[in-house]
């Protein structure tokens, strides 16, 4: 089958490729770009693991192809920080204990990113509504939740003393 | 799980797919937000060797409302239905509805357009539609027509649409009075054990029309006109609600699966349709 070239742009940066066009977009970010902070979970749209964001929607990457994904911007977890200088969500994540294996984390705080940027002062409840397409086999999502809570709350105070 | 291989194409005009699905015949098929088919694809349950994606056909998008008549765009996604704020005055039980299925990350690409043209008895669109009694527009060869969604559904997976046709847009009259979509599902993500649409008008104390809807209770979406005449012209009172969800039950044919057997989903689905039916008349 004959390939087809693509150009995304994943966290910033933009990126030329050659892909069959029933390639999964996970398996592309993963496996030709090593991206690997996306996982793959289920592998069925049901887990949530796989998510990342394009042209500002969480989606789960295992249930788009690639070609799909052309001409897009796209954001990995791995676009949200450096190791030196994390993300609030995930210093949040840590303080607050809201992972413990890891596996789910990434599509977590990629999609928490999302839902802060649509609401920024979510209620519990909206919280839990808003990552109700990823699921965690560790936590029990409490501290998860706490964790996207608290962090809703530092930048809406990091705004306020902005303004 | 990795697809069987197509060839993708992606055309910015409608005529353009068109011609694609008519070149192409059987082993074509058109990609909307892919959450039903691309699932099957990897299943390898939908053998396609030409995917024809929808995206960026601009016709095919945008929610407009004229007056009392409303056009969605068969691509609108659930997400766009959910926020955006004319629907949700002219036609609140969109809104309801789609904040019932699956999670948000299925709704950012889940479009309304393929949650109606897919036949999945099991998708919430399609007995919405019913109870709004709704047009769906299609575009094929020899032009456009206009079918009913209530004779839109044929079986499962099997509907009005031909072939060569693209489902281009959904149209309905803005609402008034109550409405409700209720729906019971084993958890997010999940699609209905059952799930109703009423939408009632009020006259004075009593009710003066009626429309109910049922999502996966049959091969099809059920839209009940018996319902509707049990509940008009009476005050909805506790014995009008039973009458009407009677009616309702017995335009119904669930199959057993591995959401209940066929006893347990009448026993859920008198209990949504009640619900649906007092929620609708609480708000009208
Ligand atoms: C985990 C999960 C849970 C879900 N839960 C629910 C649920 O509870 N309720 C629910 O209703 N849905 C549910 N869905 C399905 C989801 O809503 C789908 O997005 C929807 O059924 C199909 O819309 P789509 O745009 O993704 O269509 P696609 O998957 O792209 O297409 C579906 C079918 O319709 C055809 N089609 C699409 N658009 C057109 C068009 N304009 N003209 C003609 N044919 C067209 C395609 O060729 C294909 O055969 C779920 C999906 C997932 C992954
Ligand atoms: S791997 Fe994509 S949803 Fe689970
Ligand atoms: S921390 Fe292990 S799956 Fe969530």
């Amino acid at each position: 089958m004959s390939k087809t070239a693509i150009k995304l742009n994943v966290n910033g940066k933009t990126e030329e490729l050659l892909v069959e066009p029933r390639e999964l977009l996970i398996y592309v970010l993963r496996e030709k770009l090593n991206l690997t902070g996306p996982h793959v979970g289920c592998e069925t749209s049901h887990c949530g693991a796989c998510t990342v964001e394009i042209d500002g929607k969480s989606v789960k990457s295992c249930t788009m192809f690639a070609v799909q994904a052309d001409g897009a911007q796209i954001t990995t977890v791995e676009g949200l920080s450096t190791p030196d200088n994390l993300h609030v969500l995930q210093r949040m994540f840590r303080e607050h204990h809201g992972l413990q294996c890891g596996y789910c984390t990434p599509g977590m705080i990629t999609r928490a990113h999302r839902l802060l940027q649509e609401n920024p002062n979510p209620t519990e409840a909206d919280v839990r509504f808003g990552i109700a397409g990823n699921l965690c086999r560790c936590t029990g999502y409490q501290n998860i939740v706490k964790s996207i809570l608290a962090a809703a709350a530092e930048i809406n105070a990091a705004q306020e003393a902005a303004e | 799980m990795i697809p069987a291989a197509f060839e993708y194409h992606r055309p910015s005009e409608i005529g353009a797919a068109l011609d694609l699905l008519q070149t192409h015949g059987d082993e074509a098929r058109v990609l909307a937000g892919g959450h039903s088919l691309i699932p099957m694809m990897k299943l390898r349950m939908a053998a396609i060797e030409h995917l024809i994606d929808l995206r960026d056909i601009a016709d095919l998008r945008g929610i407009h409302i004229d007056g009392t008549r409303i056009r969605i765009g068969a691509m609108v996604t659930q997400a766009e239905l959910i926020t955006h704020e004319g629907l949700a005055s002219a036609a609140p039980i969109l809104r309801e509805a789609a904040l019932q299925i699956a999670d948000p990350q299925v709704r950012y690409m889940g479009t309304v357009g393929g949650n109606v043209a897919n036949g999945d008895p099991g998708n919430d669109m399609p007995g919405l539609m019913q109870a709004l009694g709704a047009e769906f527009d299609l575009a094929g060869p020899s032009g456009t027509r206009t079918v009913a969604a209530r004779d839109f559904y044929e079986a499962a997976y099997m509907t009005a649409r031909e072939d060569d046709e693209i489902l281009t847009a959904i149209r309905f009259d803005a609402t008034t009075g109550g409405f409700a979509y209720e729906k019971q599902k084993r958890k997010i993500g999940d699609y209905a054990t059952a799930a109703a649409a009423v939408l009632i008008t009020r006259d004075g104390d009593s009710v003066a029309t009626a429309s109910v809807a049922m999502t996966n209770l049959a091969d099809t979406p059920i839209w009940s006109q018996a319902a509707a005449d049990a509940l008009t012209g009476t005050t909805c009172d506790a014995h009008a609600i039973r009458a009407a969800t009677d009616a309702a039950l017995a335009d119904i044919d669930p199959t057993e699966d591995n959401r209940g057997p066929v006893e347990f989903k009448r026993h859920v689905a008198g209990i949504i349709i009640s619900r649906a039916i007092a929620r609708a008349w609480s708000r009208a």
